[in-house]
């Protein structure tokens, strides 16, 4: 159990996502998780404001048990197969986000300054999770897929436009914490 | 009762995202940072066994479990939906610290405030189909 309990090194963790993706592909389907935030739209009735919402639910019964099968797997891997959840994150890193207020990077998996209800409030980091929500769904819809559509299934697929989308994946995300967190966390 | 295995493939899923830390907001943000290996490391090796999986499953013709044929969906061509909504895409990612997967990943693990922002990319994805019409796409 010692193995399992331990963060799991990438070498092991990537081969794992690859055989996912080759699961599904063998079960007939197609490795891709914000498709799901389309159905749900379409389950709560969005197909009355868009055609873009009008899709077969039935056909997106087995994404959905997919992400409800990722929430236990979450549950399962938090309480029974961590005895930590700090981060060994480089120092480097540490100390850039020491100096915006994140006082705990290196010891908590997420930071409490946007994962306590709390110190949401009073910090005002609500907005910040509000909007990178946001542009999440948004971002992967227009797109036509995230990481696991794009970054793992389009580049092993070798795709083109995947390859475009995980550019634009990081020219978003470099732009973000290079630029755009100086302003406003320091 | 067929079902259940993608229940149980996303358990795997699930399970994988915490462990290998790739549902940690720091780990995103140290990614970022080019401060460690790790995150590429993921990305890279999932993505040595896929291409070579997917390549074998081409060249040698496998059928699905249910003796199916396989049908890779190709991307639409063009540029601009993948690069303006792969940027947004980014942006949100390294503020929210959470691509999809994830997300679910820390609701169960008892992230609570997560579904924050759970709600707000299901809101995203609907002001998307609304205005989808006039973004440039290709």
């Amino acid at each position: 159990m010692d193995i399992l309990s331990e963060p799991w090194p990438w070498y092991i963790s990537g081969p794992m996502i690859a055989l996912v993706m080759l699961f599904l592909i063998l079960s007939g389907k197609e490795f891709g998780v914000s498709t799901n935030l389309r159905t749900i739209c379409s389950a709560l009735g969005a197909d009355k404001a868009s055609d873009f919402f009008k899709i077969d639910l039935k056909a997106q019964r087995w994404n959905i048990l997919f992400i409800v099968g990722t929430a236990i797997g979450g549950f399962v891997a938090s309480l029974f197969l961590s005895e930590t959840s700090a981060i060994p994150l480089a120092e480097n890193s540490i100390q850039i986000l020491n100096s915006y207020g994140f006082t705990d990077a290196g010891e908590a998996y997420v930071p409490k300054a946007f994962f306590s209800f709390k110190q949401l409030v009073e910090n005002g980091n609500l907005i910040y999770l509000v909007l990178g929500g946001f542009l999440v769904g948004f971002g992967a819809r227009y797109a036509g897929g995230c990481t696991s559509g794009h970054a793992i299934s389009g580049l092993s697929n070798l795709q083109l436009p995947s390859l475009i989308a995980v550019i634009g994946f990081f020219a978003g995300g470099l732009l973000m914490v290079h630029f755009i967190f100086p302003l406003l966390f320091s | 009762m067929k079902a259940i295995k993608f229940l149980l493939a996303g358990i795997f899923f699930g399970i994988v995202m915490f462990k290998s830390e790739a549902a940690s907001w720091y780990r995103i943000f140290e990614m970022f940072q080019f401060d460690a290996f790790h995150m590429y490391g993921v990305m890279g090796s999932a993505l040595v066994v896929g291409v070579i999986g997917i390549q074998i499953i081409k060249q040698f013709k496998v059928k699905t479990f249910e003796n199916e044929p396989i049908e890779l969906c190709e991307k639409q061509k063009g540029y601009k939906r993948y690069l303006f909504g792969g940027t947004i895409f980014g942006l949100g990612w390294a503020l929210s610290g959470a691509c999809p997967g994830p997300m679910f990943t820390l609701l169960g693990a008892g992230y609570l405030p997560i579904v924050i922002v759970i709600i707000s990319a299901i809101a995203g994805t609907f002001v998307y189909g609304l205005v989808m019409k006039h973004l440039p796409h290709y």
